[in-house]
């Protein structure tokens, strides 16, 4: 049914990968001691952000064979539920504090994803894009509407990650440790989840939905139950994402960004779960210096003709194209190729 | 009762508005399996080449008529050029309309900026028309209200009664059969989605007038579009209709009623209609 399918199965046996991650993890974690504020947040925790809400929909997607674009509704759900619950310079948060609101915020997003779940697994593939996407534009209008619960077309400003141990978790190199732990947990569940009893059920629903049906699984509940799960992880996304930002509107949840996090995970790839980052750090260094290719207002033509070429050309994006390659660059290794 | 029945004009007003831009979508869709997310951006862009059509030759028809045929010319173009290579690769497809809508989003911006533009139509259909209950409704609304009428008649018409509507409608369900007949299907292909991106262009024009046209409205159509056809069913024009009928009622009676609320309502009717069918009220199980 889709490009999603390659990969996945193969590159269990982790022995031979370890290395490769333990050299990454070094790099990742040295990487705020030589770069620069900018680099730091902008860049790197920005991208972070990006991938872990990209990552759930991968997860979605690549195990599951789910395309969903409410990935940053959910994401921009958990925000704004933080931002009400929370405390907010507009004054109109609950003020609950952080260990309260934080919780709760993950919770209601990841209810409300599962929500989407029930509502979308009655329908299948692009059918699926269609619901999503029409849920996702109807929450934009909703919170742009709604004054009561959502404060409308400002929404809210001045959320911030509470100081916690005497750090300012909005200073650059906390800030970007607390994105960095949340995307290694994440990715360690999705890759965990993957290859658990579960995940290998979702991947074979994917490829073969009735006959799991017919071997006695239920193919909706594991459907609903992956978007639970991929909406906990947008869940964290956005809380990350509401205090990178400090404020949420409905400009945040609006069509372009969540076209967005299908491009990044696109561009990138679905086939494994390093494919949102990749795409997310690739889509933020565009974003912030195709201004001197181009004209910055220009930057969705770039982006939209990069996607383009993408899904033409590469069905598995970045991660496609490194498969590609690999075998030319590399020397073969015994047992080393993947798929 | 007065605010009822200006309620209910405006919202049949607003489903006749659906249906032309929704019978487009779901036309392309039910024969080509193709969810063109780029649907919206051809009613925006036929929307602004009607205009500067209109603009230049002083005729509000000769507009109309170019965003028709402007935008079926593009519908001709993307499937012959793009999707007739990645037939039966929806999710590509759908990537790919994608992709195309957010292009043409940003050089739409860029070629005519984020003024609203304002049609003038010609002037006997300017003004309004006295009507009993509610004294006076706008002229041009009435007459669009019976261009929706006139299309899908037509539109019902050209799919049950002519041959290549029957081509059309064999399609729909059978693409295989249909071809191993010895009927060349990329010739109805492409009939089918110069027709439907042609209806978005129509819509486009005609719909400009009624309300305006601004940057954002293609997303706004294409919103109307998705919702419409999953409550009405996918590749059914009369679904369109129903779905239109539904959706534009409930959008005007909430705007109307609970303001703050008004679009959970059409929201709930698509949850509804998905618990209830989720082929859509008029759909055939897929």
């Amino acid at each position: 049914m889709n490009p999603v399918r390659a990969g996945v199965q193969g590159k269990t046996t982790a022995v031979g990968v370890y290395p490769g991650y333990a050299v990454l993890l070094i790099l990742l974690l040295a990487y705020p001691w030589v770069a620069s504020g900018f680099w730091t947040v902008q860049v790197g925790a920005y991208s972070l952000i990006l991938g872990i809400i990209s990552l759930s929909l991968m997860f979605l997607a690549g195990y599951g064979g789910v395309v969903s674009l409410a990935q940053l509704t959910i994401a921009g759900c958990a925000g704004y539920m933080l931002a009400i619950h929370g405390v907010n310079s507009a004054g109109l948060g609950l003020g609950w504090p952080w260990w309260a609101a934080v919780p709760m915020a993950i919770v209601i997003a990841t209810l409300m994803a599962t929500l989407i779940g029930l509502i979308s697994v009655r329908t299948e593939g692009i059918y699926t894009i269609m619901i999503t996407l029409a849920i996702a534009v109807a929450f934009f209008y909703f919170t742009r509407q709604n004054y009561t619960v959502f404060n409308g077309f400002t929404g809210f400003a001045g959320v911030e990650p509470p100081p916690l141990f005497g750090i300012n978790w909005r200073d650059a190199m906390p800030f970007y440790y607390l994105c960095l732990t949340v995307a290694v947990l994440c990715y360690s569940l999705v890759l965990y989840l993957g290859r658990s009893n579960f995940g290998i059920a979702m991947q074979a629903i994917r490829d073969n939905p009735r006959r799991m049906s017919t071997l006695g699984f239920s193919v909706n509940t594991h459907r609903v139950l992956a978007y639970t799960i991929a909406g906990f992880v947008a869940a964290l996304g956005g809380v990350l994402s509401v205090w990178f930002n400090g404020r949420i509107s409905p400009g945040s949840i609006s069509t372009g960004p969540v076209i967005d996090i299908l491009i990044i995970a696109v561009v990138g790839g679905l086939s494994r779960p390093i494919g949102p980052f990749l795409g997310a750090l690739v889509f933020v260094l565009l974003e912030n210096f195709a201004i001197d290719l181009i004209d910055r207002d220009r930057f969705n033509t770039v982006i939209g003709v990069a996607f383009l070429a993408m899904v033409l050309f590469s069905p598995d994006g970045l991660l496609g194209l490194w498969e590609k390659l690999k075998p030319r660059l590399v020397p073969r290794r015994e047992g080393s190729a993947g798929t | 009762m007065k605010l009822f029945l200006l309620t209910l004009l405006n919202g049949l007003t607003l489903a006749a508005l659906y249906f032309l831009v929704a019978s487009g979508f779901t036309l392309v869709f039910g024969l080509m399996r193709n969810v063109n997310l780029a649907h919206g951006s051809l009613y925006l862009l036929g929307a602004y080449i009607g205009y500067d059509v209109a603009d230049f030759s002083g005729s509000w028809f000769l507009g109309v008529a170019a965003g028709f045929v402007s935008m079926a010319a593009a519908g001709l173009l993307l499937q012959v050029l793009v999707f007739r290579h990645m037939e039966g690769q929806d999710l590509r497809q759908t990537l790919v309309t994608i992709g195309i809508s957010i292009v043409l989003a940003d050089l739409m911006l860029a070629i005519w900026g984020g003024t609203t533009y304002q049609f003038e139509p010609p002037e006997w259909l300017y003004g309004a028309t006295r009507m009993p209950l509610v004294r006076a409704y706008p002229t041009y609304r009435l007459a669009l209200l019976g261009t929706a009428v006139v299309i899908g008649i037509a539109l019902w018409l050209f799919l049950n009664r002519t041959r290549v509507g029957m081509m059309i409608r064999a399609g729909v369900d059978d693409r295989e059969m249909l071809s191993a007949t010895g009927i060349n299907v990329h010739l109805v292909f492409a009939i089918t989605f110069a027709i439907g991106a042609g209806l978005a262009g129509f819509a486009g024009v005609v719909g400009g007038t009624a309300l305006s046209i601004a940057p954002g409205e293609d997303v706004r159509y294409l919103l109307a579009s998705l919702v419409v056809v999953i409550v009405g069913g996918m590749g059914s024009v009369a679904g369109a209709a129903i779905g239109a009928l539904l959706i534009g009622l409930a959008e005007q009676f909430g705007l109307a009623y609970s303001p703050t609320y008004g679009v959970v309502y059409t929201f709930l009717i698509m949850v509804l209609v998905l618990a209830v069918r989720p082929q859509g009220i008029m759909g055939k199980k897929a």
